[in-house]
């Protein structure tokens, strides 16, 4: 019930060939195919509906593909623990009575095994992550008390504590003050040291821009996956946004992306 | 002379049977109800309670009436009932309170049809409704007892499995839980919930006993043993309050220890505003 596959060093800690999600009527994700180091951070990007989720969920292997193949460390995502899904905070229950530390020690169940109870040992992994993240002096409290950017570093911290290798985050910057992405973002160099590799689903291209070593571009294919300065350009940018891209003058990367149209009247520039 | 008032009805032995039920009953139904109303069940355990009426009519009738038998037939029929409502929810072809209505009302229709089969069936049928705790036998008791007992343990062993699901089930998927499993465990748990209650407060009144107490605890509190400690707490006092009315004011005793888990649950919720404010 427990029993993990090994990693392979010498395979990419994420190699997903060939992706399909389809569900009824509709795909979800054509023929996504694109590996990832040990260690890279991503960010991923694309209108809503684009199909970010989806393919977050597919590599954690909450959702099996219609077709292709996810491989983490050369085999089935289903085998491993070491894969982070931070849920998006719109979709999380914040009236359900845990504390901080509750939820981080969550990421510690499978280590702990069935009918296993936490040892000192697993309460400190879970403090050494609250002081990672921060939150240290936060650990009691109930989470509907937290603020948005404490709310996300919390699952941070619950990821570390899990010891994922591979996290998963879905628009964590979505909704926060820039102060909280400010601390949101200087936890990413943290994690970079750590050696985790990093995917980032996020609306801001700009932020997309200028943290991240590579971006990828989503609207149900994968339209463009590398450096910024490959994929910023105007005539990739509008394959992914269409008539939502407007550009501002002639030069490569400069536009404005008028994304408002169905989602809650958020706004994403890129200059 | 207040003394004399609380011991008076506890010289009956129905009495003392009653209590010992309604408190064990409250406490399993409070620790299982907490999940019942963290997860949305609601609906699906007042459903619950109600199709296993044609497994206990059925029973009624092929044993002539004896009531030992009877939880065997409610446990077997709720099982299969929570299972089965577990795999039917999950097809997608009509929304799933859709599906549970349809079947809680058939299987309850059907019960009642198998009953009225029988001649001076109201009196039966009422005790399956609404509960008859003063009719509790020793025997009854020490089912109560064991399988409140086996719920219990199981939610303690399976305690922060059960929590992760509950909270986040994507995580307890990544964490590689086996989600399945657990999910029809839980269904199993509020199963053998409603066949140890059923003698208690009746089916048609069960979902007050897996809700209300849960939800008064839900107001005062953030923490999950908390919860359940308080839940299991307004639970057992509502049992024995509840009989006490169902004494002095010739009350039906389920609807009375109903009401008073609704009071408190009034009260809760009147605090919790006046405290906001």
């Amino acid at each position: 019930m427990y029993s993990h596959s090994h990693h392979l060093d010498d395979r990419p800690i994420l190699d997903v060939r060939n992706l399909n999600v389809r569900y009824t009527g509709y795909s979800a994700l054509e023929e996504i195919s694109f590996h990832l180091h040990a260690g890279e951070r991503v960010a991923v990007v694309g209108p809503n509906g684009a199909g970010k989720s989806t393919l977050f969920k597919a590599v954690a292997g909450v959702l099996q593909p219609s077709s292709g193949e996810v491989t983490i460390y050369g085999s089935g995502p289903r085998g491993h623990i070491c894969i982070a899904y931070i849920p998006q905070r719109s979709q999380v229950d914040w009236k359900f009575p845990v504390s901080v530390a509750d939820v981080v020690m969550m990421g510690r169940i499978a280590k702990l095994g069935l009918l296993g109870w936490p040892k000192k040992s697993d309460w400190e992994h879970v403090h050494r992550a609250l002081k990672t993240v921060n939150m240290d002096d936060l650990s009691k409290r109930q989470i509907s008390q937290l603020s948005g950017g404490q709310q996300q570093r919390m699952f941070i911290a619950r990821a570390i504590a899990q010891e994922a290798e591979l996290m998963l985050m879905d628009e964590p910057l979505t909704g926060l003050d820039t102060p909280s992405q400010e601390s949101l973002l200087d936890l990413l160099d943290t994690l970079r040291e750590q050696h985790v590799t990093v995917m980032v689903a996020t609306h801001d291209l700009e932020q997309a821009a200028r943290h991240f070593d590579r971006i990828m571009l989503l609207n149900h294919r994968l339209i463009a996956f590398g450096e910024p300065t490959a994929v910023m350009r105007t005539e990739i940018l509008l394959q992914a946004y269409g008539t939502r891209l407007r550009p501002v003058d002639g030069q490569a990367g400069m536009v404005t992306l008028d994304d408002s149209c169905c989602d809650e009247g958020e706004h994403d520039h890129v200059h | 002379m207040f003394i004399d008032w609380l011991l008076a009805p506890l010289q009956y032995e129905f009495m003392l049977r009653g209590m010992a039920a309604a408190i064990l009953v409250g406490i399993v139904c409070a620790v299982v109800g907490t999940y019942v109303v963290l997860r949305g069940m609601a609906f699906f355990g007042d459903a619950l309670a109600h199709t296993i009426l044609p497994g206990i009519a059925l029973g009624y009738i092929i044993s002539g009436g004896a009531r030992d038998t009877l939880f065997w037939w409610a446990l077997g029929t709720a099982i299969v009932a929570a299972l089965g409502i577990g795999v039917i929810s999950k097809q997608a072809q009509v929304r799933e309170d859709t599906a549970i209505g349809i079947i809680f009302a058939g299987t309850f229709a059907l019960g009642i049809a198998l009953i009225s089969t029988v001649r001076s069936y109201a009196v039966d049928l009422s005790h399956f409704l609404f509960g008859d705790v003063l009719g509790v036998s020793s025997h009854s008791l020490w089912l109560i007892v064991i399988f409140g007992g086996i719920v219990l343990l199981t939610i303690a062993a399976f305690y922060k499995e059960f929590m992760t699901l509950s909270f986040d089930p994507i995580l307890a998927i990544t964490l590689r839980l086996p989600v399945g499993l657990l999910n029809n465990l839980l269904l199993t748990l509020i199963a053998v919930t409603v066949a140890v209650s059923l003698q208690t407060v009746g089916v048609a009144l069960m979902v007050a006993m897996l809700v209300t107490p849960a939800a008064t605890a839900y107001l005062l509190t953030h923490r999950l043993p908390v919860m359940m400690s308080l839940a299991a707490i307004f639970a057992s006092l509502s049992g024995v309050i509840g009989l006490y009315l169902s004494y002095y004011l010739s009350i039906a005793s389920g609807a009375a220890i109903v009401l008073t888990a609704t009071l408190f649950f009034l009260l809760a919720f009147l605090w919790k505003r006046m405290k906001s404010v």
